[in-house]
């Protein structure tokens, strides 16, 4: 197995894997998500309850699921629910751990567009919408987020807020009475960010091989907030590796 | 009592009148092709369309210029990319420019549930610090009665018609369906009329057996319509899986208007129903979809008296 160089997305999908390490009941999003949380349930975690906004806990996928509302998700699953269920019982009743959620646009308080860029009545580009993250990223206890790092997408100021994250910072979700606490990391394929500090302001905690605090700043909007301690990413392991290419992904669609 | 059941083509020209709002649900999974196709082929006109993913069959649907409004939640081929026929309605106005009414999920499926309950508004935790309320008036905020706060609210939805794709029904539209839910059951009962379309239609006895399983009542049923492999390219658990090579293929097909009018000149309008669909589709493909054995265990109701 060639570890030397794992692809953007590979990287992403170990770093929100291992950062998935000790939650239960994890609400997994199409795409990136879906191999993340598939990895850690196939590696440290075991016991991870899989969450998906079709109506399924507990999935325990046979392939890779090709979206969210694969076949393979309901053979073996915990419980097959309806989605009036799913999201009254299960994510408003406050049982999930963390969502992972994905967009276009973030801020630095996390907040995400996946609506439109440009004006939303005469769009630029008209993205999907909401689908369930407005009300999971309300929702759910915590929110990790997955995306490519770059000046397009983390921006001083989003086109259309879809998905609250910190909103102007600081407790501006209590205040609003939001029950879950919100962003809390940003997984790129460049660096890690956490909301660690009063302001809930992205903060850059962990670099990827490779990368340099220049690198990362000029790749991101607004002038950027850097950890006391800054760490390194330890580099995917052969293992890891292994179960993405082998189990995960066969066909390569993220090599 | 008499059967309900009748061929897809009558149940579009009875039910599917001209600016009526229509709801073609189903989760990615249960999608009911057959119906959207059967609609695009009776040239129908200016309706109002509801789903929560519009998925491939709206984006046929809106490309056929069948619709001028669009409900929805989500916008997307999914685990695949863009609606290309839908994003060329929004943004550039072809075939036809296309409104649209945008909600989260949990909207459409509060929207859905007040709808079938017929309650006047649906409170959900939502929209707090979302600009899509201000994208959509109908998404607003009601002071809780009890005193904990202000609390998002949709209101209503009650599409004129719902087709509903299922395993099995019988004559009825007594309907059994296992798998991804979705919200089967609450437009069903939202909706003013009901066409049950399913892989096979079974005795009033196989209904019978299994109580538990019956989403949706003959009681709200109109019409029952039999239509094996109707929601292809999309899956029916246990019965077939979805046929990813369509929905990548579809991504490319539909990147312009014109290749993507030739296709539903090919598969929709020269064909003149779903039989001759699945005969150009093929065994092969058709065996390809098909899925290895799961059962459950049989329960047991037990007799009583």
């Amino acid at each position: 197995m060639d570890v030397s160089s794992p692809s953007a997305s590979e990287l992403m999908i170990i770093a929100a894997s291992r950062a998935l390490r000790g939650n239960r009941t994890v609400f997994v999003g199409v795409g990136l998500p879906n191999i993340a949380c598939n990895l850690a349930r196939r590696s440290h975690s075991p016991d991870m309850e899989l969450v998906y906004e079709s109506g399924v806990f507990g999935a325990q996928p046979a392939r890779l699921p090709l979206s969210i509302g694969d076949p393979t998700l309901v053979s073996g699953a915990t419980s097959v629910v309806s989605m009036a269920d799913l999201f009254m019982l299960y994510l408003q009743r406050g049982l999930i751990d963390v969502a992972l959620l994905g967009g276009a646009q973030i801020d630095r308080f996390g907040n995400l567009n996946t609506t439109v860029i440009g004006d939303y009545a005469r769009p630029k580009t008209r993205l999907p919408g909401s689908g369930g993250a407005c009300e999971i990223a309300i929702n759910a206890r915590r929110i990790f987020m997955i995306m490519r790092l770059s000046k397009r997408a983390f921006v001083n100021k989003i086109d259309f807020q879809t998905s609250p994250g910190h909103l102007d910072g600081g407790d501006a979700r209590q205040r609003l009475g939001m029950p879950g606490f919100g962003p809390d990391q940003v997984i790129t394929d460049k660096a890690l960010f956490t909301f660690d500090n009063p302001e809930r302001e992205m903060m850059l905690v962990e670099l990827a091989p490779g990368q340099t605090v220049e690198s990362v700043r000029a790749a991101v909007g607004w002038p950027l907030r850097v950890a006391g301690s800054l760490r390194e990413m330890i580099p995917p392991t052969a293992e890891e590796l292994a179960i993405v290419r082998e189990q995960l992904d066969p066909q390569g669609l993220y090599r | 009592m008499s059967t309900k059941l009748i061929p897809m083509r009558e149940a579009v020209a009875r039910h599917v009148a001209d600016g009526c709002t229509l709801a073609i649900e189903g989760f990615t999974a249960f999608i009911c092709f057959a119906a959207a196709h059967e609609i695009i082929r009776q040239r129908k006109r200016d309706l109002v369309l509801c789903r929560l993913t519009p998925d491939l069959i709206y984006d046929q649907m809106i490309a056929a210029g069948v619709a001028r409004k669009l409900i929805f939640s989500y916008l997307g081929n999914p685990g695949v990319g863009s609606l290309h026929a839908i994003r060329r309605a929004i943004e550039l106005g072809v075939p036809r420019p296309l409104e649209i009414e945008e909600y989260s999920h949990f909207g459409m499926v509060g929207r859905y549930m007040a709808g079938a309950a017929d309650l006047p508004f649906f409170p959900l935790r939502s929209y707090v610090g979302s600009d899509m309320p201000a994208a959509n008036d109908l998404i607003r905020f009601v002071d809780s009665p009890y005193g904990d706060g202000p609390i998002a609210v949709v209101p209503p939805l009650k599409p004129d018609v719902a087709f509903v794709h299922a395993q099995r029904a019988d004559v009825q539209g007594n309907t059994h369906l296992w798998g991804l839910l979705g919200t089967q059951k609450e437009v069903a009962f939202a909706a003013k009329k009901v066409v049950v379309v399913v892989e096979e239609v079974v005795d009033e006895e196989v209904i019978r057996r299994d109580p538990n399983r019956t989403l949706i009542p003959g009681l709200i049923v109109d019409a029952v319509v039999h239509e094996p492999y109707g929601a292809h390219p999309s899956y029916v658990q246990g019965y077939y899986d979805r046929d990813n090579d369509f929905y990548l293929k579809w991504d490319e097909w539909s990147r312009d208007q014109a290749t993507t009018e030739a296709w539903l000149e090919e598969w929709v309008y020269a064909l003149p129903d779903r039989a001759a669909y699945l005969d150009k589709l093929g065994r092969e493909t058709l065996d390809r979809l098909a899925p290895g054995s799961l059962p459950a265990e049989p329960v047991n109701y037990g007799r009583y008296g």
